[in-house]
């Protein structure tokens, strides 16, 4: 209730206040008596539009409505005591501004009163709300982050969760297949690298200069763009005058596939090329134009791994569209994670953290996934284009990891 | 040194190409259309679904899209611009006005693409092919757009400077309020200097989808990097829309190449500050 208090304060007018604050009372009286209630109402805010709507319409927005829609065609969500509640979901736009998710998390919180808040897209995006969910008690599985610092974040926001790992784990583990590689002798220590100077770009650059340097790499070329940037001819040119045999570029989507493009032209085909996120999306071979066999990434699949098959097959059937082959797999996770949770203890939001946090779930990623101190670890870290699919490598393979193949082949 | 010079040329003839549309609107119908950009997303939308769904390619579906750009874009200005240049008292009225409206009608723009084909990120392959010039490859999408740009521009320098026709538009634009007394019909000349700006848009759009990766709401930036190039090669002007392209696009190239690609934007506002000081009408401009 001081909670409730302090938000309304901030109210522009006195008379909505006072509105708001008598439907309040009304509203938590009923709420203590919910036994009886007919739904279990979901909110979440979503970047629709403005610059972080591609990403957010790849990999959170349709794992949302595609378990929305599966779960209340079972007959919705299931209660510790067998029963079924189906799912009413309340989403906005937050139109890719921090201002608006943070204004639309309080709504979702202190007028709508939804049962459950999901996270919306974007590292950023999943900072400026972690405070306020832990404020309002809500679990806040952070989805679509990526940040070092979790394991910090879990101490100060203790219903937060965190789901897609940090930049040092990406990188470290894009390290060892490097000196792998050079000590095999098929790449030089030379690394031309680039990266958008924003929020992606600069983390994982930020990881990856001390890890390639610590592993004896020179970065002969490490050139940052601003994100408008579109036309990559030049950065191309520089980079295979570099004469290093590996190439990184953390990069958002439209970066991807511009540098993919262009390095196609100029026939740019290194040892190694990697590229950050976009060229693990389902139509990244389409957008090349052909083969990119050889391309790698962040993330990437198990093609064995039937569970996931399945989820991709039902992504698929029901959004038209493939899933990603990184984060979409790990949202969809962590909706299963909160399903299940409820299952367990019903909608008590503490009680669905403490589930979270200690709990063993059946999820697409395995049948026994549990996080570690809040956060997942069972995460893959370095993807590569074989044979038409993205799939999850390791320096030599091994238990759901392909052995990466290295030296790239040409383009086509 | 010479793989620079062709790269910037590259890219600059997509600039020019996407500007000198929005220099005739603003120039001789006197509209500041903030919607410009998303006049070429809307074409680009179209290009890929003419190309994806129904396999027609890109240069054909120009054949579509040019024809049903021109007939909109004079709808648009029939239905929306036209009352308020009925009633703008003078010309920077009108600007204001139009600024207003075309800003409204860019989100109206945004959100109907929004709402039909969502907010991702929208890319295809498309002559991605390497053509050489001079030793340099530069992919034949993208000199296409040069091309394309260098051969509108001159059809429209010979067409606004020696037809007949062209002279009634300069002298719209030079003196909207005395060509009525040489028996011009200036709404005329208006209503369709703002309809071939909108078809440019729509070339440019079509082009541009060939090899940027575009989504519902990337339009702005077009009508930014727009604004910029027409400011600096002077509003209206035709041949400035060019040279100002060109001369982004080579300044970008030389900044990524010897200096810092992190630059390149901050370079392109350096220049134009610059000559801003120095012609405060732009390079083609006149006072």
């Amino acid at each position: 209730m001081k909670n409730f208090l302090s938000g309304a304060m901030r109210a522009p007018r006195h008379l909505a206040t006072c509105a708001v604050a008598a439907l309040a009372i009304t509203g938590s009286a009923t709420g203590l008596a919910a036994q009886d209630r007919e739904a279990v109402t979901i909110g979440y805010a979503i970047s629709k539009s403005g610059p972080n709507a591609g990403g957010a319409d790849m990999t959170v927005t349709p794992n949302y409505e595609l378990w929305i829609e599966e779960v209340n065609a079972a007959g919705g969500l299931k209660m510790p005591d067998g029963t079924r509640l189906p799912i009413e979901a309340i989403a906005y736009d937050d139109r890719s501004s921090t201002e608006d998710v943070v204004r639309a998390i309080e709504r979702l919180a202190t007028q709508d009163k939804v049962d459950l808040i999901l996270p919306p897209w974007g590292t950023g995006f999943n900072l400026a709300i972690a405070p306020l969910m832990a404020k309002f008690g809500y679990p806040h599985l952070a989805g679509a982050a990526v940040t070092d610092k979790a394991s910090d974040f879990v101490e100060r926001w203790e219903s937060s969760f965190w789901f897609m790992g940090g930049s040092h784990d990406y990188v470290s583990a894009f390290t060892e297949i490097l000196v792998a590689e050079r000590e095999a002798g098929r790449i030089n220590d030379k690394i031309s690298m680039v990266s958008v100077a924003d929020g992606f770009g600069i983390d994982l650059v930020k990881a990856a200069r001390p890890s390639f340097e610590e592993a004896g790499f020179d970065i002969v070329y490490d050139k940052t763009f601003p994100p408008e940037t579109s036309d990559f001819a030049t950065i191309v040119s520089e980079a295979s005058n570099s004469e290093a045999d590996t190439f990184v570029a953390f990069t958002y989507p439209p970066h991807s596939f511009g540098l993919t493009k262009q390095a196609k032209v100029a026939s740019f085909n290194p040892e190694i090329f990697y590229l950050g996120v976009g060229a693990g999306f389902p139509v990244y071979p389409n957008i090349a134009g052909g083969s990119v066999e050889g391309v790698m990434s962040l993330g990437g699949i198990d093609p064995n791994n039937e569970l996931n098959s399945a989820y991709r097959a039902k992504h698929e059937e029901i959004i038209g569209r493939a899933p990603d082959y990184w984060g979409s797999v790990l949202i969809y996770a962590s909706l299963q994670m909160l399903e299940q949770a409820i299952e367990r203890v019903g909608l008590d939001k503490e009680a669905i953290t403490a589930e979270i946090s200690t709990g063993t779930f059946a999820t697409v990623l395995g049948e026994e996934t549990r996080l570690e101190n809040n956060q997942l670890r069972a995460i893959n870290w370095v993807g590569q284009w074989q044979d038409g699919a993205f799939v999850a490598v390791s320096p030599e393979g091994s238990e759901g990891l392909a052995a990466v193949q290295l030296p790239k082949p040409n383009w086509d | 040194m010479l793989e620079h010079l062709i790269n910037g040329l590259v890219l600059g003839g997509t600039y020019a190409l996407v500007a000198m549309g929005l220099s005739l609107q603003y120039g001789i119908a006197r509209i500041m259309n903030l919607s410009f950009g998303d006049t070429i997303i809307a074409a680009c939308f179209a290009t890929y679904i003419l190309f994806s769904s129904f396999g027609i390619n890109p240069i054909v579906a120009l054949a579509i899209i040019l024809p049903a750009s021109y007939i909109v874009s004079l709808g648009v200005y029939r239905l929306m611009m036209e009352p308020l240049v009925k009633r703008a008292p003078d010309e920077g009225a009108l600007e204001v006005d139009s600024i207003l409206l075309t800003f409204g009608l860019l989100f109206v723009i945004q959100g109907c693409l929004l709402v039909i084909f969502g907010g991702g990120y929208i890319s295809y392959s498309f002559m991605n092919t390497p053509v050489s010039v001079l030793g340099t490859l530069v992919s034949g999408n993208r000199l296409l757009a040069l091309v394309l740009s260098l051969a509108i521009g001159a059809a429209l320098v010979i067409v606004l400077y020696r037809t007949r026709w062209g002279m009634i538009l300069r002298a719209v634009a030079l003196a909207p309020k005395s060509a009525p007394l040489f028996g011009i019909d200036t709404d005329k000349a208006a209503r369709m200097a703002f309809a071939i700006g909108g078809t440019m848009a729509a070339t440019g759009g079509v082009v541009v989808s060939m090899f940027q990766t575009f989504t519902a709401t990337t339009g702005v930036v077009f009508t930014m990097k727009a604004l910029i190039v027409v400011i600096l090669g002077g509003k209206g002007s035709v041949p400035g829309a060019i040279v100002a392209g060109l001369l982004l696009g080579l300044v970008e190239t030389f900044v990524a190449a010897y200096i810092d690609p992190g630059l390149t934007l901050a370079s392109v506002y350096t220049v134009f500050l610059l000559l801003l000081l120095v012609r405060p009408n732009g390079l083609f401009g006149k006072a």
